[in-house]
């Protein structure tokens, strides 16, 4: 990394330590006067976005640990006291969560340029193969992240990802007892991830510094793939790179604030909204959109072993890529056959990715079984073959001469950034969202709400019957426990004075305390700090009491009930910020009752016909009809205008700092667009100098 | 190649202060979060609420330890050689001058209801022991009086009074 110290500190006391430790020397060596190819586009800042990306995930992420409990019991609830209590837990939690997809996504984008560029070839071969050990890192601390929420989809991802290792042959399922720490996923099991969880990380960071050592001893590798040849091939990292990376970062940082702030479900799944049941797998388990081109491989294989090595070997085939690729010859910009099967294999991967969110049936199996072909072919038999036969284009003399020749063509390289990252993060992303909740069921009708939209609010009024209509009948049957009587005072809220809410405790059921001097239990009425009461004592009793089937709790159900838009809706939802879904469902069903089922529907015993519940089987009894709760302002009281109601109180009681978190993204989204212009002017008046 | 930045700040480029400044106030806005997280959370904060305590059960010469905000709180019911103690003493030789009027309830000079954490370094003082008739802290050797006031020892102040009132007669409200 140091050669002789070229870095002469001018005050006494840093020469001293400079004599010492060099450190000064070695950060001015590595990041300031380090040269690197004056021809590096935007496609190159996504190094420096990474190294930012992988920060921002552990500070959250040792935020969050702070506030963390990761026990079965409690790890669920731990995570809604995050987003509810913490200050600004919300936004921690969403900045780590979607900071795991944005990771993801700058990760393709910068493995698809090395892709692109050669930039594994001879003398960067290791530099790659570090890069490669980093995503699998990568994608093990994700998987395990993911499982600590310990909803619906943790839990039967980690199930059905560990259970992965039992395809091995006389050790395998010897290898997933000792993952789980039990006879099945559990709390052992839960307890080990957080640990890995955290663990991981760090060695990420470890194997990211050898990455970095190894790409300075080399030097980057540029568009044109020829090596620098004189001082006018390059410019010192300090100011230009930095500069660039910085405008990159910025601009990053911009889009993940889109998600941060105003769609930060859309990248999630909303079974995880519903708490961990051993019992009961969803209709569909996906895995995070950026496992699914893996995922589509797996399951393209009818057999559990190959499988498994197929999805492996898609990841480690890249280990040998650079032998796999032997064309002297890097940047696919003066390889025609190369470059068009590139895009080949950009495509086959999306769809791979596409397919991944996809029921394994039918048609489906087929294209998988196709396309996990094209993507072995692409490494295995296009890479060897055209590294010998293809007739390749002259090569310029020098990057300077390059840089020359293409000053023209200038300025589009930003747009083309940000145009295709959005649309290839997008599509991947979307492409998760198909499988959805689309286990039977019509789609219900999209309603008006207060609160869609960047700007959106919830209506004080609207929430205040809303809470009426709850309180006289969904109490009933439903708990809601994660809501307290405090919480119907805050901003954002129904806005209930702290005198009213108070009464609402005192008149509730009240709650057990204890114990007393005399070591007994007792009951005391109902606080400002005490949650909404539940009609049961535990669930066995709510399920005794409804015919089977316990009434779910209601403080996160509009965001844990959602059904599929379908491509390319889910795309035009990203830019309109449509996250209604969870809403339209509850009001939907809560409407949807129809007397007569359809000709040759068999209804269960004691169950309802729904238009909108998946199944149309439902145990609840039609409970809103018109007039059963009388509103004192004045609004009708139709059954309709009660199911809006209810629901809307619903979504705030599911996101209760939602209108903060629209407004602090304002701020933020306002602030990084004028950071983003700022380091672009900078950027075009420093790089002037270099021209 | 490289420019050299001038050292000068009257010829430094006006859109480069701009940058570096938004970017320092983006910087420092950052931070903002990261530390407001650590304060107690809104349930925390809740649970903080005044509670109730019946004074009836505690005997003259006993006293209980009730827990508020996370905090012991002693309650002691005084003997009246006690409170001659606390309130004969001059508050000139007190290394922290408080009456013991200011510090208990007009009418029920029988109780003290302080914070029972030592102001040294936060050890709970035992109760009725030491040379005070009052607390004495086993970490670092601090003596209180039977008004909870220090008087011996490392601790620089008196043991803190909580809030509280007396709701009737033998039930007192702390916070
Ligand atoms: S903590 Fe009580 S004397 Fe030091």
């Amino acid at each position: 990394m140091s050669g002789p110290s070229t870095y002469q500190p001018q005050h006494k006391a840093l020469q001293w330590i400079e004599q010492r430790l060099p450190v000064m020397n070695f950060v001015h060596s590595s990041f300031v006067a380090y040269p690197t190819p004056r021809n590096l586009n935007y496609w190159w800042t996504f190094g420096a976005i990474l190294a930012m990306m992988l920060a921002v995930q552990i500070i959250t992420g040792v935020v969050l640990a702070m506030h963390y409990t990761p026990h079965a019991d409690l790890a669920f609830d731990s995570i809604e006291a995050i987003v509810r209590d913490v200050n600004y837990g919300w936004m921690m939690r969403n900045i780590h969560a979607a900071g795991a997809s944005m990771f993801f996504i700058a990760v393709y984008v910068h493995m698809f340029r090395g892709l692109y560029y050669g930039s594994y070839k001879e003398p960067r071969e290791l530099l790659w193969i570090l890069g490669v050990i980093i995503y699998l890192l990568m994608m093990a601390t994700g998987f395990m992240g993911y499982v600590l929420p310990w909803g619906q989809m943790s839990f039967w991802g980690a199930t059905v990802i560990t259970n992965l290792f039992s395809a091995i042959p006389l050790v395998g399922d010897s290898i997933v007892t000792l993952l789980w720490g039990g006879y099945s996923v559990g709390n052992p099991t839960l307890n080990r991830f957080f640990s890995l969880h955290y663990l991981l990380p760090f060695v990420i960071v470890g194997v990211v510094v050898l990455h970095i050592w190894a790409m300075h001893v080399t030097g980057q590798n540029n568009p044109t793939g020829v090596e620098p040849k004189t001082e006018k091939d390059t410019v010192p990292f300090t100011p230009y790179a930095t500069l660039k990376d910085l405008v990159g970062m910025s601009a990053f940082l911009l889009f993940f604030s889109w998600f941060i702030f105003y769609m930060p479900n859309y990248l999630g799944e909303a079974d995880n909204y519903i708490p961990a049941n051993p019992g009961v797998t969803p209709p569909h388990i996906v895995p995070e959109w950026y496992y699914l081109p893996f995922y589509a491989i797996l399951r393209a294989i009818p057999n559990k072993l190959l499988g498994v090595v197929a999805m492996f070997g898609a990841i480690l085939v890249l280990l040998f890529l650079p032998w796999l690729d032997s064309c002297k010859v890097r940047s696919s910009r003066y390889r025609p056959l190369a470059k068009r099967f590139f895009w080949a294999f950009v495509a086959v991967c999306l769809l791979l990715g596409w397919l991944g969110a996809k029921p394994a049936e039918g048609v489906y199996t087929v294209m998988s079984q196709v396309l996990t072909a094209c993507y072995f072919a692409y490494f295995l038999v296009v890479l060897p073959v055209l590294s010998r036969k293809e007739k390749t284009l002259p090569l310029p003399n020098s990057i300077a001469d390059d840089v020359l020749a293409s000053s023209s063509s200038k300025g589009k390289s930003l747009a083309s950034v940000a145009v295709i990252a959005a649309l290839a993060g997008t599509l991947v992303v979307g492409a998760s969202q198909d499988a959805k909740a689309s286990a039977g069921g019509n789609v219900p009708p999209s309603l008006e709400w207060s609160f869609a939209g960047p700007f959106g609010t919830f209506d004080r009024a609207q929430l205040q019957r809303g809470y009426k209509v709850y309180k006289e009948v969904c109490s009933a049957c439903h708990s809601m426990k994660y809501v307290h009587y405090r919480n119907l005072t805050e901003p954002g809220g129904p806005g209930f004075t702290v005198e009213q809410a108070k009464a609402f405790a005192a008149e509730a059921a009240p709650i057990k305390d204890g114990p007393n001097d005399s070591g007994e239990m007792f009951d005391r009425p109902r606080r400002l700090a005490d949650p909404f009461p539940s009609p049961y004592p535990n669930e066995a009793a709510a399920r005794f009491s409804n015919g089977g089937a316990a009434p779910p709790d209601l403080s996160v159900i509009t965001k844990a009930r959602s059904y599929e838009r379908g491509f390319p809706q889910f795309l035009i939802d990203l830019v309109t910020q449509f996250q209604e879904q969870g809403p339209n469902y509850v009001a939907g069903v809560l409407r949807g009752y129809e007397d007569t089922p359809p000709e040759g529907f068999v209804l269960p015993d004691g169950a309802y016909y729904n238009k909108y519940y998946p199944g149309h089987a439902i145990k609840m009894p039609q409970m809103l009809m018109d007039g059963v709760v009388t509103y004192d302002d004045g609004t009708p009281n139709t059954a309709d205008q009660l199911a809006k109601d209810v629901t809307a109180f619903l979504m705030w009681a599911a996101e209760p700092h939602m209108e903060a978190r629209k407004r602090l993204g304002l701020q933020v989204m306002i602030f990084l667009a004028l950071l983003t212009g700022l380091l672009y002017f900078t950027k075009r008046r420093v790089w002037a100098n270099a021209h | 190649m490289t420019t050299e930045v001038s050292t000068e700040p009257t010829r430094r480029d006006f859109l480069y202060i701009a940058t570096g400044a938004v970017a320092a106030v983006g910087a420092a806005a950052v931070v903002w979060p990261l530390v407001s997280q650590m304060n107690p959370d809104a349930s925390t904060i809740a649970a903080g609420a005044p509670i109730e305590v019946d004074l009836g059960p505690v005997a003259e010469g006993q006293e209980i330890k009730v827990f508020w905000r996370g905090k012991p709180i002693y309650i002691m019911h005084r003997s009246a050689q006690q409170i001659e103690e606390a309130r004969t003493v001059s508050l000139s030789s007190l290394p922290d001058p408080q009456s013991d009027q200011d510090r208990t309830k007009e009418g029920h000079e029988q109780w003290l209801v302080v914070v029972g954490i030592c102001t040294h370094l936060g050890c709970i003082p035992m109760a009725r022991q030491g040379n005070y008739n009052g607390f004495f802290c086993p970490c670092h050797g601090s003596q209180y009086d039977s008004s909870g006031r220090i008087r011996q020892g490392p601790a620089p102040a008196n043991l803190p009074v909580p809030p509280y009132q007396f709701v009737s007669a033998s039930k007192i409200q702390i916070g």
